[in-house]
Order: structure tokens, then sequence, then C-alpha cells
């Protein structure tokens, strides 16, 4: 149920997103889900892509300092309130979300939110037991 | 082991007479062969005679970076020069470079003495010593060189740059000491794991470092990369080159002065009072021995103290304290006093952070601003914008600490910082004063 992605760290500088994609594309790298925090000064670029390893590796190469996290990839009902019942989950087993970001299948019919928590294996069980459908690293990569 | 132990283990009393006899004659050459030195000895009212025990070298007038320059290039010289056979000059990166001068007499002393610090840093004519001291007038490449063969040891004079091509010579030759830059030695430890090579698979086992200021944490931070020892040289164009003191391989702690050769002094660094041995201060050095350039109460800007403790070693000749700073790279951020080396210390001592740090000041209106870059290594990243931020704020929490000073640590991606192929620069200082 753990699916890995890889993190990215930039400094605030223009063109740096053009680059890391640039590598990504000629190295071909399908981008499934993504998402940049940034503070002043750096940002921390978040992907899911299609082979994670390879892709933590060549922006190794090329000088990227890359780390691999484990996260969860929860489905929720695209309908109003298909969210609020997930995270109602997470409250009452008050565990924190330490970030959150969502993206869409190419259906459409769900949404699908990538969650990183520190107690990952205990959220895992918590979501499963309140039948909340998690996505396997297989099926994410392959979306 | 000792390359001349009848005068590095030499009783105290009996290496006092020496230095006397010898402080006599280098203040009756300069007074009598270098005018400059003449007539500031005139100035103040001191004749060679006047020295009648080491104490009266007080009575000098000192010797300064400045001196060096108005009598730039050959003024300063001893002996005619028919009799010098080679020149080194400094960097001249503070001003116009100092040049210094040494007779036939003065290489195959300073050769001696080169060799003895080798042996005091444990190595032996067996070694293999890839010299990656930059060669030309900068003093350290062929200062080492000399002293390395005159200690029957294999020298590989590879010089300075082309990193990629050292590790493969190190690596091929079975290189057992190295002597370079503290920062250079970290560039080669991070080309050999770039270049697929375990650092502990190297013959290394010891290096010499020196030619830049270095903190304890640096030390330890080398030791583990390379699976070395690392061992301080110190030494300065102006009073010979490398090899003016060293640090035993048996301590660690302290540089043995090569004291039948420079007599050490240390100084108020503002009132240059001569201090008690054992107090922080200026350090001074006054040359008995060279011929082409002697210098009387040369003022290094150099900080120390010397321990006048017995050494384990078995070496008589005192220490002094390990150099982090000089006064020409002090920073006044504020109006607190700042060395890069006590930086360096403090983010050294971060789990994680990497070697390479950019020190840059700048003034905002009239306010400085101290900011620090450093580098995000694979081990120090989290994906959580929270666990950078707290490490940025531990780091500053603990410069100000130490220093009273605040300062903006901002991270950099990693090889954003240049890579050192000798001489490092730590400092961009921006401000227009």
């Amino acid at each position: 149920m753990k699916v890995e992605q890889i993190a990215i760290f930039l400094e605030n500088k223009s063109g740096r997103m053009a680059d890391i994609t640039a590598i990504l594309a000629q190295n071909g790298i399908n981008i499934r889900a993504m998402s940049l925090a940034d503070t002043a000064d750096f940002g921390i670029l978040r992907l899911i892509v299609n082979d994670t390893e390879r892709a933590r590796q060549i922006l190794k190469e090329n000088g990227f300092t890359v780390g691999t996290t484990e996260v969860i990839v929860a489905e929720v009902e695209d309908k109003p309130g298909g969210l609020a019942r997930v995270l109602q989950v997470i409250k009452d087993g008050n565990l924190n979300i330490e970030y959150m970001y969502a993206f869409t299948q190419k259906s459409g019919e769900s949404g699908l939110i990538i969650f990183r928590f520190d107690e990952l294996d205990k959220a895992i069980d918590m979501l499963l037991k309140s039948d909340v459908r998690l996505l396997s690293g297989e099926e994410v990569y392959s979306i | 082991m000792f390359f001349d132990k009848e005068y590095e283990c030499m009783p105290r009393e009996a290496l006092a007479a020496i230095q006397l006899k010898r402080l006599q004659d280098v203040v009756a050459r300069v007074y009598d062969n270098v005018p400059y030195y003449q007539a500031k000895m005139d100035d103040v009212g001191v004749k060679p005679a006047d020295i009648k025990e080491l104490a009266d070298i007080q009575k000098l007038p000192f010797t300064t970076k400045e001196d060096l320059r108005k009598n730039y290039p050959f003024g300063l010289f001893a002996v005619p020069m028919d009799e010098v056979v080679r020149i080194h000059a400094s960097s001249g990166t503070t001003g116009q470079p100092t040049v210094v001068g040494y007779t036939k007499a003065d290489i195959k002393m300073w050769a001696g003495l080169m060799a003895r610090s080798l042996c005091a840093a444990g190595a032996s004519p067996k070694d293999t010593i890839h010299n990656a001291y930059g060669y030309g007038l900068f003093t350290g490449g062929l200062g080492a060189h000399y002293g390395a063969e005159a200690l029957g040891a294999t020298v590989v004079p590879v010089s300075g740059g082309n990193t990629k091509r050292q590790v493969m010579v190190m690596r091929d030759f079975k290189s057992t000491v190295l002597l370079c830059t503290p920062s250079y030695a970290l560039n080669l430890a991070e080309t050999m794991v770039e270049q697929g090579i375990d650092p502990s698979e190297m013959a290394l086992r010891v290096g010499v470092f020196g030619a830049e200021p270095w903190s304890e944490n640096m030390r330890s931070e080398i030791q583990d990369k390379l699976g070395i020892k690392a061992i301080d040289i110190y030494g300065l164009s102006e009073i010979m080159g490398p090899g003016v003191s060293i640090e035993c391989v048996e301590e660690q702690r302290g540089l043995h002065v090569m004291e039948d050769h420079f007599l050490p002094e240390i100084v108020h660094p503002d009132s240059f009072e001569p201090l008690p041995l054992g107090e922080k201060g200026e350090l001074v050095f006054t040359t008995l021995t060279k011929q082409a350039f002697p210098v009387i109460r040369y003022r290094t800007k150099d900080f120390s103290r010397i321990i006048t403790d017995e050494c384990s070693c078995g070496r008589t000749f005192y220490r002094m304290e390990k150099v982090t700073g000089r006064s020409d790279d002090m920073m006044i951020i504020r109006g607190v006093n700042v060395f890069p080396s006590q930086i360096e210390h403090v983010l050294m001592s971060v789990e994680g952070v990497e070697p390479h740090y950019m020190i840059i000041v700048d003034r905002h209106g009239s306010l400085d601003t101290l900011e620090v870059q450093v580098e995000v290594s694979e081990s120090l990243f989290s994906d959580k914008i929270n666990t950078l931020e707290n490490l940025t704020k531990q780091i500053q929490v603990e410069i100000k600490d130490l220093l009273g000073v605040s300062c903006k640590v901002t991270l950099v991606e990693p090889k954003s910082i240049q890579r050192s192929e000798g001489k490092a620069q730590r400092v961009i200082d921006k401000r227009k004063i």
C-alpha cells in the first residue's frame, strides 16, 4: 500500500524546474503526480513517477539532492464530502498529516490524495479499516 | 621517529644557549648588511651589542608585511644576489606580493626542517608522498618537495589542479602520504567517491595539511572521509615556508616550533606588548639562521599561544596552539570579531553538514549582514519543509551562541559552492566601506 515518492531540493532560482523536467523528459520518465513546497529561499519538489529508482539515479547524476519517501495514495469519491470523509478518519485516529496533495485519474471518476505521515503503518491500518481504498505502488506508477 | 633527534630533543638550557648565540649573530648580520634594519634599530637606539640575553629581543623593532612591501622586491635581502639561489613570493591577494630569497644553505636548512616535519607526522623514507601543494612562487610545493627528498621518501610532484587525475595517480602509485591544503583534501575525498573509489581502499595513511586555517571539526571530517591521520603543518613564506612548526603524530595537539631556527614570541594584538607564552595573542617570529632573508620579530597576524608542557613524543620544542584565525581573515560584523574557522567549527559539528560553505558579508543600510551558505547533502535533506527549516535555525542558534552574531543560513544545492584547488575562498565581503 506504500507508494514511493522522490523529493528534490531546489534553490530558489529561475530555470531549475525546467532543468529537472528536461532531464526527466530526456530519460523517458513520466510524472504521475507532483507538488512543490516552497519557502523564501528554497523549494522541495515532490514527484511520483513511473520509474522511481531510475529517476532518482539520473537526477543524482545531474547533481541534484534527491531523497525517497514512502507515501500513501487514497482514492476519494469525486463529489462533495469525498475528501471530508477520509480526513475525518484521520482526525478520529489522531494522526497528523505532514503534507498532502491531490491529483486525478484519467477516468476522472475519483480523486487521488497523496498523504505523507510520520506514522505511516498506523495510518494505512486505520484507513483500510474504514474502507478507504489505497492504491498500490504499481497502480500509481502505471496510471 | 626523529629526523634530527639531537636538536629536536635537546635540553631547554642547551637550546636557549644556541638560540642566544644565533640571535646575536642574526641581529649583527641584518644591522651590517640591510640598511633598512640598521635605520630602524638606530631609530630606537639599539645596537647588536645590546642583545645580551634572549629577553633583549624585546628591545628590537617589529617587522611587518608593510616593511616587506616598502622594500619590494629585494630590499631586505642580507646577502648579494649572486648568493641567492631561489626566490619565492606570497600570492599578493591583499596587495603587492612579498618577495623572499634563499641561499644554498637556506634551501638545505629548509629541506632539513621540512624532513623533520614529515618525520614528526609519521612519514619515513619508505613512504610515497603525493605533494599537491602548488609548485611555483608559492613556498608550499617546492618547500615540501625538497623536504620529502631530504627525508628519502619517494615524491610525486603532482602540484595543484586536475583533481580526477590526482586521484588516479594517488591510487595507482599507492601513495601513503598526502600533502595539500585541508580544503583540497576534502575536494580529493569527494572526487574519489564520485569516481567510484572507496577512500579507505587507498594506501594513504597520513596527510600533512597547511597553508590555511582549519578547525578541529574539519580535522575529524578529513580523518573520517579519507581514513587517515590529519596533521597540521605551519609556515609562512616570510619566515621560510612550510616547516616552521609541525604537530607530532603522537599527540596531534599543538605544533612543535623548530626553535633552534625560529624564535617565537606572543604579543598583544593591539598594543604589541609582549605576553607570557601561555597567553593567546599574535605570533611573532625571528629567524635565527636564515642567510638571504633573515627577519627580525616578524608579526605574522596569526593568533595562537605557546604550550610549554612536555610532550609525550619526546620533542623539547615548545608547541604553538593550532592557528584557527589570521587577523587578515577576521571579519568585523556589527562590531564583533568573527573568524571563518569559528563558523566552520559550528557547521562541522552539525551531523550531515558538508564541509563546503561560503560566508557572505554585506551591508544593508548601516547594518552588516552575515549569510552562511551550506550545501544540502543527501543525509541532511528531507522532503519536509519544517525539517530543513529547523536545521537552518539550529545552525543560526549555534552560531549566535558561539559568536554572538546573528546570521542567515541559506541552503544551497550540492556542488554550487566552488571546490578548492589550493587555498579555499570562504568569504565574500560585499561591503563597500
